[in-house]
């Protein structure tokens, strides 16, 4: 039985340090760079709550996350006012979800199915997206550009004002917010029955279901709730690029994300966000270079860690930290039991 | 007339192409349930190794036919010692790790080759349909997967070593019972697998052109049409090749290539849904 570490309590002081690093951090990094990795992260963030806690794998995660920014990018175009195609780049993703999820779950197709399904997906995305050069394919009047992508939409203005767009270091601070919310709404989401049942799903399926739970309808919503994050982060994205090219589908976007979830650990919160942050920033750095390929990198990464270390980082981490504190805890204690002991006898004599 | 012979050669063309690229993909999830997400991988170094050996001035048909597998074989040898072994029935492990393993296999191969398109003239110029230019190579590449689908077939049907794969297979340990070792019979199976998919590349590398990025091209349809296929490996893999070859070329024909490929993934997903265990967890059960 593995020690999985509480869900229900947020540390509120940790938090805050997320808050204030989080504010400091463009101090650090150039915006625009701070910006994609407040966003690689939000991207995997929202696979980490779908699979490290509810033990559903989608190795196509990246067809929503570019869901999100299309969907902005031809939402914009049509309305031009940023605030209901913001909010559509939520919606759209999590129906076509919860379309395919409840078709995967009702069905009930094993984890290995619903990989190669939500792989499937997210090609046929991919080659139909990166199909669509020409005028016949537009979207109101929305061209979707095929492989070269739809460039100069609208960034996200303040709410009611076209006008003033934000772009820059605005953009930093929605993406930074967006995902501390999000992050608590991860918190929020476990610490109620819903949470806890979705663990129970991840832990044992059968006995969920015997126990009176709608196993399928719980699946179909946390995968729909996840892909609504994921649009969120294509959406960022989309701002942060100016630019929606069909490779937000590509098979490199959706293996990354994966990397980044279980390099940063499974069932926790906190991993997927550092392993997005730390290997996104070491992806820039490598894409300096030309010495040595990228995916070769990565791909050691990812066969080193499902060898050696197959729940991530940040449980190893968790476990020797908790082991040691355990050590030294015991340590005080069978001091002062002793010291008691000896007040004892001495109060005795 | 002639048209339709362009179009019935053309859909022979394409089943023959499914089949061939996922014959080794039939073997190790078919037979062993290993997700190997490197297939496309293997197939394209199979590939490479055509490629770089005729350019070398070794024969064409030896390179594609015998150096080809040989190589992958290999490779697939050193993948299972090192990687697969490890993780048998940790499925979704083994679809993690083999997908760093594709990685690993293009930044390789980038590394090695570089980064550009590599190619080598076809063998077998081409011949006149009617009005229509066929390519003579197409011919070549049916036959061959002709013959290496019969092969398959005899080998799991007629011969002992077929027998302890299928048994080990089913049941491992009554297999190791009977005095066979079931991870020798694994790596056996794998590299096997390896093999026909490095000859599969070899085969194709002349038609096709590749990049170190090709083996993607090749996953996604290989791997619906082994899990479309279903547990009788020879079986369900013709069965959904045929199907899906047919159902890609008419709409190619009707529409454009992306719009076929596109059509076959959507039933694939289709088919998913209403048979998850494939069309030969449904019919034909008692096939191979």
């Amino acid at each position: 039985m593995m020690n999985w570490p509480s869900v229900d309590r947020i540390n509120w002081g940790w938090f805050l340090l997320a808050v204030g690093i989080f504010a400091l951090l463009p101090l650090v990094f150039d915006t625009h760079t701070a910006t994609l990795l407040i966003i690689w992260a939000l991207f995997a963030l929202s696979l980490g709550i779908m699979w490290g806690f509810a033990g559903l794998l989608s190795f196509g995660h990246a067809a929503y996350f570019g869901l999100g920014a299309y969907t902005y990018a031809v939402a914009v175009i049509n309305i031009g006012e940023s605030t209901l195609p913001f909010l559509l780049s939520l919606l759209v993703p999590a129906i076509v979800a919860a379309i395919i999820g409840g078709m995967a779950f009702y069905g009930r197709i094993s984890d290995v199915y619903l990989g190669v399904i939500t792989l499937v997906v997210t090609l046929i995305l991919f080659k139909f997206m990166s199909a669509t050069a020409g005028d016949i394919y537009k979207i109101g009047s929305a061209r979707l550009g095929g492989f070269n992508g739809m460039p100069g939409f609208h960034t996200l203005n303040v709410p009611g004002y076209p006008d003033i767009s934000l772009w820059g270091w605005p953009t930093y601070y929605i993406s930074a917010s967006s995902l501390l919310l999000s992050y608590l709404v991860c918190r929020w989401i476990l610490a109620r029955t819903f949470g806890r049942v979705l663990i129970g799903i991840r832990e044992n399926e059968e006995r969920c279901e015997l126990l009176g739970y709608n196993v399928a309808a719980y699946k179909t919503g946390i995968f729909s709730v996840s892909a609504a994050m994921a649009g969120l982060a294509g959406c960022l994205f989309a701002n942060w690029a100016e630019i929606v090219t069909p490779s937000v589908f590509s098979l490199g976007q959706a293996v990354e994300v994966l990397i980044w979830v279980i390099v940063g650990g499974l069932g926790t919160l906190i991993g997927p966000i550092l392993g997005a942050m730390a290997l996104g920033y070491v992806k820039l750095l490598l894409g300096e270079q030309t010495v040595i390929d990228n995916s070769l990198i990565l791909g050691a990464l990812l066969i080193a860690v499902v060898l050696g270390l197959p729940n991530g980082v940040v449980p190893a981490i968790r476990r020797i930290w908790n082991a040691a504190r355990l050590k030294l805890r015991r340590r005080v204690s069978e001091g002062s039991t002793r010291r008691t002991l000896n007040a004892s006898s001495q109060v005795n004599r | 007339m002639d048209y339709a012979g362009v179009i019935i050669l053309e859909i022979l063309y394409m089943i023959a192409f499914l089949l061939l690229t996922s014959a080794g993909l039939a073997i190790i999830f078919g037979m062993m349930r290993v997700i190997n997400l490197a297939h496309g991988q293997f197939v394209m170094i199979g590939g490479y190794t055509t490629i770089a050996s005729v350019k070398a001035g070794i024969n064409i048909y030896f390179a594609m036919l015998v150096l080809a597998p040989l190589v992958v074989g290999f490779i697939g040898l050193i993948v299972e010692r090192t990687i697969i072994r490890f993780l048998y029935g940790r499925i979704i492990d083994t679809m993690l790790a083999t997908w760093g393993l594709s990685l690993l296999l293009v930044g390789m191969v980038t590394f090695i080759f570089g980064n550009t398109a590599v190619s080598v003239p076809a063998p077998i110029s081409g011949y006149q349909l009617g009005e229509f230019q066929m390519g003579g190579y197409n011919l070549f590449i049916i036959l061959v997967t002709v013959a290496i689908g019969v092969v398959m077939w005899a080998v799991l049907r007629y011969t002992r070593a077929g027998l302890i794969a299928r048994g080990a297979m089913q049941g491992p340990d009554v297999v190791a019972t009977l005095g066979y070792n079931p991870n020798k019979v694994y790596m056996i199976t794998f590299v096997a697998g390896a093999a026909l998919s490095g000859l599969a590349g070899g085969i194709l590398a002349p038609l096709t052109g590749l990049l170190p990025s090709s083996g993607g091209a090749y996953i996604a349809k290989a791997f619906i049409t082994v899990i479309t296929g279903g547990t009788a490996v020879i079986t369900g893999t013709l069965l959904s090749a045929s199907f899906f070859g047919t159902i890609n070329q008419i709409v190619s024909f009707a529409a454009n290539p992306v719009m076929g490929d596109i059509a076959m993934l959507v039933l694939a997903l289709i088919f998913l849904r209403m048979m998850p265990k494939g069309i030969t967890g449904r019919f034909f059960r008692d096939s191979t």
